[in-house]
């Protein structure tokens, strides 16, 4: 696994696009470093912005998107490397001194006060103040000059709460930009927006940028990305990857560029022979139709023994909504599943649990790791759970247990005691990848099992699904890493915008081939 | 001396051991424990005695905090247990009997398991906020104590009652026999099964226990009824102690004192990781820092500003934070000598 070298990496810092070169870039970022326990998030990455520019950050789950605006916002302190904003080298500690310097953030929650009008809302802590007391008049004649300035007509006294999203996010900005913002830093703004909503917050967008803002845009929706940005910064495994004007970039040379592309011979070769799935017995899981309003429109899906079905598809395709519905962790509201013919209702984990599904999320911290608990206790936690807390698994069949998985996986430290939060990334992931091991479940779903460990860890999870599936397991894969799913699946289910959009036998499939398919359906979107 | 000071129970035992010290010195008799008519007598039985109720309702506690969750119904459970009691008894044909008294206890644990069912409904079906769920049944459980008394407090005069609050068995007193009795099969219960595992996963991280598989509404409701079962037990020693149920002052504040001895035990409001040695040693403490007060001479009107005051210095004592910063204060040449070395 080392798709990464294949990529020429600009460690000499962007190249120059066609930016006026008496143009002072407004945010110059050099040789940012950021490391958390057991992974680097940022390696070397230079960023730039120059004002007046609508600069799209891309790059998927994982890639260092929100390490690198955390940086820019003050929220992260940095390893290495230097910030500079207005031309001079700024010392972030912490996010009031990225503001003083110019630079704003409106998160994809807005933190706003939804209680307080939208004038008291704008002014917050800048109250204008006459005699000690906070002069409601002047407050609210200010908001109104400054939505008047982004072509908004909101009424002052009206309370926050009592407006749609769309509105409370443009307020949001306003308030930003009523701070003199010189970079305003928009994370996935449109998530919650309809598609009449996001016109309206791209007019503030763009009026800003004529005021000679610069607006750091981050969103997964490419269509959106095309529409209002001028320039943009691809990341990848907290990599620069490139910058680019957006009118010199197709979406497919963007989707390659997110997602990574290798040498594709030599990724044929190491395949081994290939698995014989089962296909002339039930399938293990059948799914007809399964769906969910807003998460996941109807998907059809067969499983067999013995065979590993790759999910590939951007960030907010569907993949993680679809693994989620197969597990029950999520309720499905359309659709049926079957398991090896028997019809079944999946209404919670533990269900599917019982039903000898597995389901490792793609949140390992928030979703997997029990960071209190120890090594052992993790690993054992589906089993114990399975058995009820009334029968203790025995300390001869536990310590059995741990021992085989802590050597098959080789996690490291290799004390069963250790407290689970002091693992890294990779070892945590094999622990949770043993819990339902050990659970010799008949269906496994890892959703993102690689993502953000280290490449050495990467590799034996791989060898472990290949070898699980050579077993008679039933596996259905998920990674953002095509090469990845490529490299271990039977068979290619393309996701697309919350639909199952293909689905094809891995056949020498080339990464190409499925980001055409992943790219081509969002061409005929836009056309 | 390090890993001395890093065990968890280092902070409470410290605390306990200095206030002892304190005692000691002011009341030299205090450490004596003496025989006297087969019993044993003495401020430490005392204070183990009269701590038996606080200890109880605090491991119950304490398993509901380790799930993220609290009980604020325990005082008026305590009332309830009391009165439902002390009405059976002095409504029964044979008021004075060893069969009445064991109804009467039995009757009385039932009617509590029952509001711990119903707390721990609130919680893990409806999901409603424990600190809110269990506030319906703190206000509203005085007002069916004064129900089930007819505002009156209802006096017994049963000895085998009696004698689960102020009766000796093998010159201990039964209030302290029954709390550790409570306190060892709690002990079993939660370490002997995977109950206290559980327990901790789903106070830690409650999603990823429910994506292992994890029964946790089953695991919380099972927390309730027990805190409810360990209330209602210390309602009736309480109630035993006097021969009375008072339904407006048994137990009043008790689950203040509980969640005290929880947190001081070592047990993080958050949730996770709990130690009921930890719970014992905090209940101790505060029972003996309640006793302290008047031997020691504090005048009485100071009572609770004084023991707010010692509350506060433990909780600072355990908080590594402030000890860095004590520790950085008063060392700081010798540290940067440390870091060099």
């Amino acid at each position: 696994m080392t798709h990464m070298s294949a990529d020429a990496h600009p460690s000499s810092g962007p190249r120059p696009g066609d930016a006026p070169s008496d143009i002072e870039p407004v945010v110059e970022m050099t040789g940012i470093t950021i490391t958390f326990p057991g992974v680097t998030a940022l390696d070397d990455v230079s960023f730039r912005m120059f004002p007046g520019e609508v600069h799209a950050l891309m790059g998927e789950n994982g890639a260092g998107k929100s390490t690198l605006i955390k940086a820019l916002t003050g929220v992260y302190t940095i390893d290495a490397g230097t910030i500079r904003v207005g031309g001079t080298e700024q010392q972030f500690a912490g996010t009031a001194t990225a503001q003083a310097a110019g630079v704003s953030t409106v998160y994809q929650e807005v933190n706003l006060c939804t209680n307080l009008s939208v004038a008291e809302n704008m002014m917050l802590g800048r109250e204008p103040r006459r005699l000690g007391r906070i002069d409601h008049r002047r407050m609210n004649r200010r908001t109104r000059e400054v939505l008047a300035r982004l072509g908004l007509d909101i009424a002052p006294r009206s309370r926050l709460g009592d407006h749609p999203i769309a509105v409370q996010q443009l307020v949001a900005i306003g308030r930003a930009v009523d701070i003199e913002a010189r970079v305003l830093v928009l994370d996935e703004p449109t998530a919650s927006l309809d598609s009449e909503e996001v016109d309206k917050l791209f007019e503030v967008v763009r009026s800003l940028r004529s005021q000679g803002v610069a607006i750091l845009f981050v969103s997964h929706f490419l269509d959106q990305v095309f529409a209002i940005s001028d320039r943009m910064t691809v990341l990848r495994n907290g990599r620069l990857v490139g910058e680019h004007l957006t009118r010199d970039v197709t979406r497919l040379e963007l989707v390659e560029e997110m997602l990574g592309r290798e040498l594709e011979v030599l990724e044929r070769l190491d395949r081994e022979p290939s698995r014989q799935p089962d296909e002339r017995r039930t399938p293990v899981l059948r799914a007809v139709g399964l769906g969910r309003k807003g998460a996941l429109a109807p998907v059809d899906l067969d499983v067999y023994d013995g065979e590993v079905i790759g999910i590939a598809g951007l960030l907010g395709s569907g993949r993680t909504e679809l693994a989620r519905l197969l597990f029950g962790a999520d309720a499905s509201d359309s659709g049926t599943v079957e398991l090896r013919g028997r019809r079944v209702h999946l209404r919670s984990p533990r269900k599917a649990v019982d039903q000898r599904i597995g389901f490792s999320s793609e949140n390992r911290r928030s979703e997997g790791v029990i960071g209190d608990l120890t090594v052992a206790e993790n690993m054992l936690l589906g089993l114990q759970a399975a058995r009820g807390w009334l029968r203790p698994v025995p300390p001869r069949t536990r310590d059995q247990l741990v021992t085989k998985y802590v050597e098959a996986l080789d996690i490291r430290p290799a004390n069963p005691d250790a407290l689970m939060r002091n693992l890294s990334g990779g070892n945590q992931q094999k622990v949770l990848l043993a819990r339902w091991l050990i659970m010799q479940p008949d269906l496994l779903i890892l959703d993102e099992p690689t993502r953000g460990i280290d490449v050495g860890a990467k590799a034996q999870i791989q060898q472990v699904v290949d070898d699980l599936a050579r077993d008679g397991m039933g596996v259905v894969f998920i990674s953002a890493e095509l090469e990845e799913v490529l490299r271990l699946s039977d068979r290619l289910v393309v996701m697309r915008d919350r639909h199952k959009v293909d689905e094809i036998p891995n056949v020498q499939t080339t990464t190409a081939d499925l980001m055409a398919i992943i790219a081509r359906d969002e061409e005929v979107a836009r056309a | 001396m390090r890993d001395l000071t890093r065990h968890r129970l280092f902070w409470p035992v410290l605390a306990l051991v200095l206030l002892l010290a304190v005692n000691a010195i002011a009341t030299p008799t205090f450490l004596q424990v003496r025989m006297q008519d087969g019993h044993l007598y003495g401020s430490l039985v005392d204070i183990a005695r009269n701590g038996a109720p606080v200890l109880l309702v605090a491991l119950g506690m304490t398993l509901v905090i380790a799930t993220r969750g609290i009980d604020l119904s325990v005082g008026a459970i305590a009332a309830i247990a009391g009165a439902v009691a002390c009405v059976h008894i002095a409504g029964s044909p044979d008021p004075a009997s060893a069969g009445t008294a064991i109804t009467a206890i039995t009757l009385a644990l039932a009617v509590c398991i029952l509001l711990g069912l119903w707390n721990g409904f609130l919680v893990s079906v409806l999901g409603i906020q424990p600190i809110i769920a269990t506030l319906v049944l703190m206000t509203a459980g005085r007002g069916l104590a004064m129900l089930v008394t007819g505002g009156q407090i209802t006096t017994v005069n049963n000895a085998f009652f009696k004698a689960l609050g102020a009766g000796y068995f093998l010159t201990l007193p039964i209030a302290i026999l029954v709390s550790l009795a409570v306190l060892a099969i709690t002990g079993l219960i939660t370490r002997r099964t995977a109950l206290g595992m559980l327990v901790e996963a789903v106070g830690i991280n409650p999603e990823a226990s429910r994506l292992a598989g994890v029964r946790s509404r089953t695991i919380i409701w099972t927390v309730y009824v027990f805190s409810a079962f360990c209330a209602g037990l210390a309602g009736l020693m309480i109630a035993a102690n006097t021969s009375a149920a008072d339904a407006n002052n048994a137990g009043l504040w008790i689950e203040l004192d509980a969640i005290l001895a929880v947190v001081i035990g070592g047990t993080s409001l958050a949730g996770g990781r709990f130690s009921l040695m930890g719970t014992l040693v905090a209940a101790l403490f505060i029972q003996t820092l309640s006793t302290t007060i008047p031997t020691i001479g504090i005048p009485s009107e100071t009572n609770y500003l004084f023991k707010a005051v010692v509350v506060i210095a433990v909780c600072l004592l355990q908080s590594p934070k402030a000890r860095a910063a004590v520790w950085r204060r008063s060392n700081r040449s010798s540290l940067v000598k440390a870091g060099r070395a």
